[in-house]
């Protein structure tokens, strides 16, 4: 299988995410930049952190308008998977590919540290490799972090089962301690924290290969989708 | 020509940090009268003659809508100044 992890200009983590997908995963994986448009071939979609376009007027607000978007929104829609990390998923929310959006942490300050995750649904695509109230420690990077979505969408979040990680010590100011969430379909997943950046032990962490083993296990299971 | 202005802010539900700052910062240099800072984004834009004022309207929210403010956490209002060309 094959993943593709997309690069915008000023992404930073399209190498780690590359890496932790050939090296540690050991599956196949292919850079694909933001002037593509298409996204044929492909089994699952990685869109990196950073801070593309220099997280200029709102952080994913421009990169969302680059032309691999409609390709990425068709691939979605298709039900395959798509995972956004930290700037990844904030292009998500403004590319209307998931509900909410990130405001500036509560503290007005960029957090760098590890945080302590709990699984709050391990039937996803990406979480089936965890178990539900694992907890997990995972990376945090970011100044935009601050997930925010009205009292009506957090209540469909909850009913649908939608909210995959939460903190357990609320860095950032996130409602209902969100740290991850997917869709209504269930096939494309935003989160804050960096799961390619704890995939060996020597990192700190190897907590984040779940969420790679879950994707590569739910698409070795399903078996081919055609779009 | 006209010039547009558009006034970005976040919704009262938001909790603006950076605002927060700039208030708290205020009242460290004794202005205390100052109850509430806000703090958005203000655009200008030079748009060409040659839309109807109702076109240009719609033009102009749909700007809005779809990049300049995100309607999950911002509202926006706009004034249309008309100008000369050589300005």
């Amino acid at each position: 299988m094959k993943f593709a992890v997309l690069a915008f200009p000023g992404s930073n983590c399209e190498m780690d995410l590359y890496n932790a997908i050939k090296d540690i995963i050991k599956e196949d994986v292919e850079l694909v930049s933001y002037k593509n448009d298409s996204l044929a071939g492909f089994d699952a979609v990685l869109i990196p952190g950073g801070f593309s376009y220099g997280d200029y007027l709102r952080s994913g607000a421009i990169a969302r308008f680059s032309p691999i978007i409609p390709a990425l929104q068709k691939f979605a829609k298709s039900g395959k998977p798509v995972l956004g990390i930290c700037n990844g998923f904030q292009i998500l929310t403004e590319a209307g590919l998931l509900p909410g959006s990130l405001q500036k942490n509560v503290s007005a300050k960029f957090i760098c540290k590890d945080e302590t995750l709990v699984v709050n649904n391990d039937h996803s695509i990406f979480s089936s490799e965890y178990q539900k109230g694992q907890l997990i420690t995972l990376p945090i990077a970011h100044g935009d972090g601050n997930y925010y979505a009205d009292q009506e969408t957090l209540k469909d979040l909850v009913a649908n089962d939608q909210i995959v990680f939460k903190y357990t010590n609320n860095p950032n100011g996130s409602v209902d301690n969100i740290a991850g969430i997917v869709n209504k379909q269930g096939n494309v997943l935003g989160m804050m924290p960096h799961p390619e950046r704890a995939v060996e032990d020597i990192l700190g962490s190897s907590d984040g290969k779940g969420v790679f083993q879950s994707i590569v296990k739910h698409i070795k299971s399903r078996g081919v989708i055609y779009e | 020509m006209a010039l547009v202005k558009v006034y970005v802010n976040y919704k009262k539900s938001i909790l603006n940090p950076e605002a927060e700052a700039v208030h708290k910062a205020l009242q460290r240099l004794g202005y205390e009268n100052v109850e509430d800072v806000k703090l958005g984004k203000y655009f200008e834009l030079t748009v060409a003659d040659g839309k109807s004022k109702a076109d240009l309207d719609a033009e102009i929210n749909e700007i809005c809508d779809k990049l300049l403010a995100n309607y999950n956490m911002e509202n926006y209002h706009y004034e249309i100044e008309e100008t000369e060309a050589a300005q």
